[in-house]
């Protein structure tokens, strides 16, 4: 029996949710709804592909189009040895997405550094604050509109 | 020793004289460090530190992770906006006499971080007496940093407790 | 009782906070706050080119640097498709090793130290050095190299590299055999990393472990044999397993990591193929070369500058890739001939040079925490759109509140040491 690939299981099992899916330099890519987020992480995770480690999370900004920021997600399953890409896009006026922090426990800091550097609220985290930069910076450092050299200097600098 | 201006305590003063110079001698040859490593430097540091690179044949090998029982703060790596209070903190806590290296070009100029994170240069929080470049600098680059601190520790005018105090 | 390992670490990880709610020794609960060496890598790597900003990688984690060269760099071969000669692809696995090695013994060493055995700690550099002294020659710099190029490497393996590796080779394996007799059965060591800082295999892979860390727990993952990148398929090594999953095991790991690492080395110095053209050191100075360029075409040998020896022209093929467009073209042809000063302007000038096509890509390499993988986004300009980095130490370092819970002070710093931190790395 043909094993059914796992984006072609993600189809399946999620039609409304998945919008899109390529496969481009070896990687398998595929963009889903930001509302669909938890059901398909949980399934992802759970069977049938077995995608046990979320291997990162990042944001990409685009401050032209609409919507702005889209989120990468890429999981790992170790019994398969495969990797996948998941994207899903939100826009500036609801920036906000479902936690993984509940399936992946490494979610917890990486949602936090999305939050400190792009600005993202992730509901349902345990405790959603600044990772990097210190209390008190203003401003997403990482997002396009942010100058690189605009300093924030927590003590008074000499010169 | 270009560069390095030989400061002369007041004439017709030899027993101070004397006296300075001995205390500058015992100084320069007892320094105990306070590594205050971040970054990459650390490395070249650790390289210097030990057999093949030695810093203890110049007597500046013991370290001492605590400011109060250190004189020397050696700064390693890069410092960042979050980290700046921390050295400043660290800075004040020690006593004096007390003199600052700023080891590799992050804690000299802030090297090539130039953006919103990094300090440029760590003379803009703590003074500073020896600028040791490099990215990182190589260990014999760092004794000879160490060396010119000797001599400067060896000819500035020495604070000792029943001189006069200045402000 | 709150009390505070503060950013200025006594150890040689500098910049981590570890703030602890203590009951008498034991810990209750803890946080670790992170961010003090956040020097804004991603964010810097929009501003500058992909060539540029090859330095900027050499000083994620730090005591590896040309991994992280490679994996860089490997990544963005993968979205431009470039191929890398075979001799290239040799000599950038036993850089990689040799870092992958130097690596290790920084962490086991700072580890070590930091539980009293400052010896083990004197030997492992000693034994640093060695290795430092074999990428020293060969890529002209200690720790930040910046040798690995897009297309292959900067230069070729200088004359006396076999007789010196085989020195650092011999001398690494000596202080291993020390360390091995000084601290596998030594009781104090033992009794401070045996079973503490322990981890179940389900919790390693829901942090995202991988690397030394998830191997101490039984799970074999390596990225070198999951995913083999380079001629790491055709050389014979193996994956060393622990069972624990405490700090024994991770030092365990290590220690036996760098034994393969080192029959790596070996085979990668035997079966590289031979360089194609006979070493060139006579021929006429780089300013005689220039002045006959100026009446018509030079056809002689020209020898270089010593800081450049390794990059000739004869070499380019052994070293870097045949496509143009993403290799900076040889001196000779830079500064003798018109075409190659016009290539060499249009690589560096701002706007052209290195275009890589429109897309994203990620590739990950096994740095010497774990899977260290770059995700680049590119919009078909000369700089990245977006340039993230998969750090293994940030989600190994996550677990660290969970691992210390319930344990005493003194089993911090093993626990933290065993993880190898790397601020470089962890913070970007």
């Amino acid at each position: 029996m043909e094993e059914k690939t796992i984006v072609e299981r993600l189809r399946e099992e999620f039609p409304a949710g998945v919008r899109e899916s390529w496969t481009s330099l070896g990687d398998d890519v595929v963009i889903i709804d930001k509302g669909m987020l938890l059901p398909i992480a949980t399934f992802l995770r759970d069977s049938p592909g077995e995608f046990r480690m979320l291997l990162d999370l990042t944001c990409v900004d685009y401050p032209g189009q609409e919507p702005r920021f889209e989120m990468v997600y890429h999981f790992f399953s170790l019994s398969r040895n495969r990797r996948l890409r998941i994207k899903t896009q939100i826009s500036e006026s609801d920036l906000r997405l479902a936690s993984l922090t509940a399936l992946w426990k490494n979610a917890d800091w990486l949602e936090r550094e999305v939050y400190d550097l792009f600005g993202v609220h992730f509901d349902g985290h345990p405790d959603l604050r600044r990772l990097f930069m210190y209390d008190g910076f203003e401003g997403h450092p990482l997002r396009k509109d942010y100058p690189l050299r605009r300093r924030q200097p927590l003590i008074r600098l000499k010169e | 020793m270009t560069g390095l201006k030989k400061k002369r305590p007041p004439a017709g003063q030899f027993m101070t004289t004397q006296f300075n110079s001995l205390l500058g001698w015992a100084r320069k040859y007892s320094l105990f460090h306070y590594p205050f490593v971040t970054a990459c430097c650390g490395m070249e540091y650790m390289s210097a530190a030990c057999a093949h690179f030695d810093i203890d044949r110049f007597g500046a090998g013991w370290t001492r992770f605590s400011p109060r029982q250190s004189d020397m703060l050696l700064v390693v790596g890069t410092i960042t906006h979050k980290e700046a209070p921390v050295l400043r903190t660290v800075y004040e806590q020690m006593t004096e006499p007390k003199w600052v290296i700023a080891f590799g070009t992050c804690a000299v100029s802030g090297g090539i971080y130039d953006n919103y994170a990094v300090v440029q240069g760590i003379d803009q929080i703590i003074p500073v007496d020896v600028y040791i470049p490099g990215c990182p600098p190589r260990p014999e680059t760092v004794l000879d940093g160490l060396l010119k601190l000797q001599e400067k520790i060896q000819h500035q005018d020495q604070d000792w407790r029943w001189k006069k105090k200045r402000s | 009782m709150l009390l505070n390992m503060g950013p200025s670490h006594p150890a040689m990880h500098g910049t981590i906070r570890v703030m602890l709610e203590l009951d008498g020794e034991r810990i209750v609960n803890s946080e670790v706050e992170v961010g003090y060496l956040h020097r804004g890598f991603e964010k810097t790597c929009e501003y500058r080119t992909y060539f540029n900003l090859l330095p900027y990688t050499d000083r994620l984690n730090y005591v590896s640097p040309l991994i992280n060269n490679l994996g860089y760099v490997m990544t963005l071969e993968k979205l431009i498709g470039v191929e890398v000669p075979e001799r290239a692809q040799h000599i950038r696995v036993l850089m990689s090793e040799l870092s992958r090695i130097s690596d290790h013994l920084t962490c086991l060493a700072a580890m070590a130290m930091e539980c009293g055995a400052f010896t083990a700690f004197l030997y492992k550099m000693k034994a640093r050095e060695f290795l430092w002294d074999v990428i020293e020659q060969t890529t002209g710099a200690r720790m930040t190299t910046s040798y690995i190029r897009i297309g292959g490497v900067r230069a070729d393996l200088h004359p006396g590299f076999d007789a010196v590796l085989k020195k650092a080779i011999d001398e690494t394996r000596l202080v291993l055999k020390d360390v091995h007799g000084l601290l596998d059965k030594n009781k104090i060591f033992l009794n401070r990393t045996r079973d503490v800082g322990v981890i179940s295999r389900e919790d390693a892979v829901a942090f995202g472990w991988t690397g030394p860390c998830l191997r101490s727990t039984g799970i074999s993952y390596d990225v070198r044999k999951a995913h083999p990148y380079l001629v790491y398929d055709q050389l014979k090594w193996e994956v060393p397993l622990g069972d624990r999953g405490d700090n024994f095991d991770r030092y365990l790991v290590r220690m036996k990591e760098m034994e393969q690492s080192l029959r790596i080395i070996e085979q990668a110095a035997f079966r590289i193929p031979k360089s194609s053209p006979a070493f060139v050191a006579a021929g006429m100075s780089p300013s005689q070369a220039i002045k006959e360029s100026r009446l018509q075409r030079v056809r002689k040998a020209i020898a270089l500058s010593p800081n450049l020896e390794g990059s000739e022209e004869t070499r380019y093929p052994d070293i870097l890739a045949s496509d143009k467009s993403f290799v900076v073209p040889p001196k000779e042809e830079t500064y003798t001939t018109i075409e190659g000063l016009i290539n060499h302007f249009k690589f560096f000038m701002r706007g052209h040079g290195l275009r890589p096509p429109k897309g994203e890509v990620y590739f990950a390499v096994e740095g010497g925490n774990g899977e260290l993988g770059f995700y680049i986004v590119s919009d078909g300009t000369d700089r990245p759109y977006r340039l993230h980095l998969r750090a293994p130490c940030f989600h190994i370092v996550s677990a660290l509140e969970q691992l210390i819970r319930g344990r005493y002070v003194a089993d911090v710093i093993p626990t933290f040491g065993s993880m190898n931190m790397i601020g470089g790395e962890l913070d970007r």
